[in-house]
């Protein structure tokens, strides 16, 4: 009886997969151990994955989240509209825009409204540099689990430069609230562009000494090669999502399958590996590093050509008070009009999504007319990839398991929510 | 294709299950019967809607119903991936067994298991049903239903 | 071994209040307690227990940035062989059993910083029926205010407890005395792991 495949078996044909590594395991009443794996363990956290060990090869993992579980779901229902944005925000907080983005996006749809094309922008702006620090945040953290103490020093060094841009635009190192209702926050400052693309020039040299220092390390690649492979038809079936799924050989990115704000303007490619193990993981995410250098570079000049325009819908932006207008012409700086405490949202339901660092992130909205929505729910990336644990780790072996779990990049408070 | 060729789509698909049809901005959401839920669902797997996004279920106290929500779409069909269609069915609140559609989609299986915690709803079928997210003494409130309320400190002390 | 045989007189030396005097000299007039201060203000290890979302700042803190091992903290894996807590925002039902389980296991003296406004009094969660307030749960020597603190704040933190062990001598007074005098024993309200029936 394999364990790998319990549950699926039968309905997804697997006939093709049987000569992989550790594929078929035994599983036996005596002998068997389990292993208790976290919350405090020396990688990220937050999470205890139980597993059933015969000898060293794991037979049964059950991923036990909800170690960071806050309850936002239900903590949106009683608060005014716009404080959901700082609220679903937490979720996580080095990918703040991204995150918040889909549920911007889904009150404009049922308030019937869409931002000036500066704004949107803007909007693109924060979300790739704060994809860009979400995965060196995740390659500082994969360098934790594999014990390479330089993959956790030198990302974590560069992802101070990402973070220090978005300090400049927002306000804020990591909780942005950057795009509300019908705009932005802010204006981006004098001299950004020309800092960014300083940051784009430094990143891809970067890039290139991470290549030979960590993915093209002989050490580093025998741990990770045909480790945690996920073929693209379980991966498909598991409903998993983002890097992790493109590297299995799926092209889905929801930039490219359902763009949003402008990415049906910029040029982009989705880059897609066919091997689905954790190298390709790896160098999946590298990949997308370029792509995001590449869409900046382009918003960079877009910005560069359209200075001083509006980056407020009409609709909010003719209530301000005078004294706010004045504020944005000298610092940029939009000021929450007051309109928003006690918005209404139109009756009806939205779904809207956008592709975070770590993959897809939907946002159901219900409005039942009122101040307050009256149901949101949320599903992240790390929370459809979680289920990865449940039917990937049967069959590796336990030193298998801190790599398998870096190289999903699972965070566990977007996860829990 | 657009958001209406894909209500079509889904209305000949379903064709005598179909309750109701909404069609709004990217979103379709179709409304069937609970006895009907799974054929629905096996015909739209094999329709290429091949993974769910997300099971939701939403109170409605006043009418006495919960809706069942399972958000679905497509990695291998490009132009069904520009989409969601809603696979909604309702029950009356005071009924707490439905059947699982983790038979249909492995993808169902942890995000049925969060509607379980958060409403009391025991997914007839799933093999592994137990509370995902929350401490077990803190799932039997029954947190997302509507008349388990949080209290909120208002800006201004009245 | 310590009693005496009736009539005052004691044959056998109180080995008890011999080593306490033994203490209070070695400690209090030979100065030793400074070193041990000095020992452990320097020597602050926090155990790596990620909470919450603060955890994003926390690891930022021990970036080549801010590079919080200039101050002797060093975060370590194991909760045998660290002496601090370093709480990164909301404690959730679950995490405050694992929260208490690590802080049981730490040998003392042990100390416990409570990092962002959730760690306070919950924060923006501050009526989630899922959290716990983490000074139920720990006894908090420092609070870190912010949404997340920023790294900055995580040094300061560290400072401001290096300074307080020598200051008040936390690190001495519980070798003298054999627990800290300064902080009371929390003995959480509820059993907080009441939840778990594997």
């Amino acid at each position: 009886m394999s364990a790998r495949i319990s549950g699926i078996s039968g309905k997804v044909g697997f006939n093709d997969l049987k000569q992989l590594p550790g594929f078929w395991t035994r599983k036996l009443g005596k002998d068997l151990y389990e292993v208790f794996i976290g919350p405090q363990h020396p990688g990220s956290g937050h999470m205890r994955i139980i597993i059933r060990v015969d000898g060293d090869v794991i037979v049964e993992a059950d991923p036990d989240m909800g170690y960071v579980h806050r309850t936002m779901e239900k903590l949106g229902e009683g608060r005014e509209w716009i404080k959901g944005i700082p609220l679903y925000e937490r979720m996580a907080i080095h990918d703040a825009c991204n995150v918040t983005l889909p549920y911007v996006e889904a009150v404009e749809k049922l308030l019937g409204i869409e931002p000036p094309l500066r704004a949107k922008y803007l909007r693109v702006l924060l979300c790739e540099i704060n994809r860009i620090a979400a995965f060196l945040y995740g390659f500082g953290i994969f360098g934790v689990f594999v014990g390479h103490s330089t993959m956790y020093m030198w990302p974590f060094g560069d992802r101070e430069v990402w973070v220090e841009l978005a300090d400049w635009l927002t306000g804020a190192r990591l909780t942005h609230s950057y795009p509300i209702f019908g705009g932005v926050r802010r204006d981006a400052p004098e001299g950004f562009t020309d800092s960014l693309r300083k940051a784009i020039r430094y990143m891809r040299k970067r890039l290139e000494e991470y290549r030979k220092i960590y993915v093209d390390n002989p050490v580093i690649r025998a741990r990770l090669e045909d480790v945690g492979v996920i073929p693209r038809n379980l991966a498909i079936e598991l409903g998993i999502t983002g890097p992790n799924l493109r590297a299995s050989g799926v092209e889905y990115d929801v930039r490219y399958n359902a763009p949003y704000e402008v990415y049906d303007e910029l040029d982009f490619e989705i880059p897609v590996f066919q091997e689905g193990d954790s190298l390709a993981r790896v160098w999946q995410r590298v990949e997308e590093i370029k792509q995001s250098l590449h869409i900046l570079e382009q918003v960079a000049d877009w910005l560069d050509k359209h200075k001083g325009e509006q980056i407020m819908h009409d609709r909010f932006w003719k209530t301000a008070p005078p004294l706010y207008k004045k504020v944005f012409q000298e610092t940029g700086r939009v000021k929450l009009v007051p309109v928003f405490a006690l918005l209404k949202v139109p009756k009806g339901k939205a779904y809207a999504r956008a592709e975070t660092a770590r993959g897809e992130i939907s946002y159901y909205v219900e409005s039942n007319g009122a101040n307050k929505p009256y149901r949101v729910r949320i599903v992240s990336a790390s929370a459809r990839n979680a289920i990865v644990f449940k039917y990937i780790l049967p069959g590796h072996r336990v030193m298998d398991l801190p790599t398998i779990y870096g190289s999903i990049d699972y965070f566990p408070p977007e996860g829990d929510r | 294709m657009s958001i209406d060729e894909l209500a079509d789509m889904v209305r000949n698909l379903l064709a005598e299950y179909v309750v109701n049809v909404e069609v709004g901005k990217d979103l379709v959401h179709v409304e069937v019967k609970e006895e009907n839920v799974i054929e629905a669902a096996k015909r739209m797997k094999e329709a290429g809607f091949d993974h769910v996004k997300d099971v939701t279920a939403i109170d409605y106290p006043k009418e006495g119903i919960i809706k069942i929500i399972y958000h679905l779409s497509s990695y291998s069909k490009k132009e069904l991936s520009r989409y969601v269609v809603g696979l909604g069915y309702s029950i009356p609140r005071d009924k707490n067994s439905v059947p699982s559609l983790y038979g249909v989609w492995t993808s169902a299986d942890f995000q049925e298991r969060e509607v379980y915690e958060g409403f009391g709803i025991v997914f007839e079928g799933h093999p592994d049903l137990r509370p995902l997210l929350l401490a077990p003494t803190v799932a039997e409130l029954k947190p997302l239903r509507k008349d388990f309320i949080v209290k909120e400190e208002p800006i201004f002390k009245k | 071994m310590s009693k005496g045989n009736g009539d005052g007189k004691v044959y056998v030396g109180n080995v008890d209040v011999a080593a306490k005097k033994a203490r209070k000299l070695l400690l209090g007039k030979l100065k030793l307690g400074k070193l041990v201060d000095w020992g452990t203000a320097f020597s602050l290890w926090p155990v790596h227990l990620t909470t919450s979302c603060c955890g994003c700042e926390f690891a930022a803190a021990w970036s080549p940035r801010y590079d919080n091992e200039q101050h002797g903290a060093l975060p370590w894996v194991g909760s045998r062989q660290t002496n601090m807590i370093l709480i990164e925002g909301t404690v959730t039902r679950k995490m405050a059993c694992a929260l208490r389980v690590v802080w049981e296991q730490m040998p003392q003296p042990k100390f416990a910083i409570a990092m962002g406004a959730c760690a306070l009094d919950g924060g923006i969660f501050y009526n989630s029926y899922n959290i716990v307030r983490p000074w139920e749960v720990v006894p908090v020597d420092i609070y870190i205010p912010g949404c997340p603190p920023r790294p900055e704040a995580v040094a300061r933190a560290i400072i401001e407890l290096q300074r307080k062990i020598r200051r008040e001598g936390l690190a001495s007074k519980f070798v003298e005395e054999g627990w800290r005098p300064d902080k009371e024993y929390v003995k959480p309200k509820e059993d907080l792991c009441a939840w778990w029936k594997g």
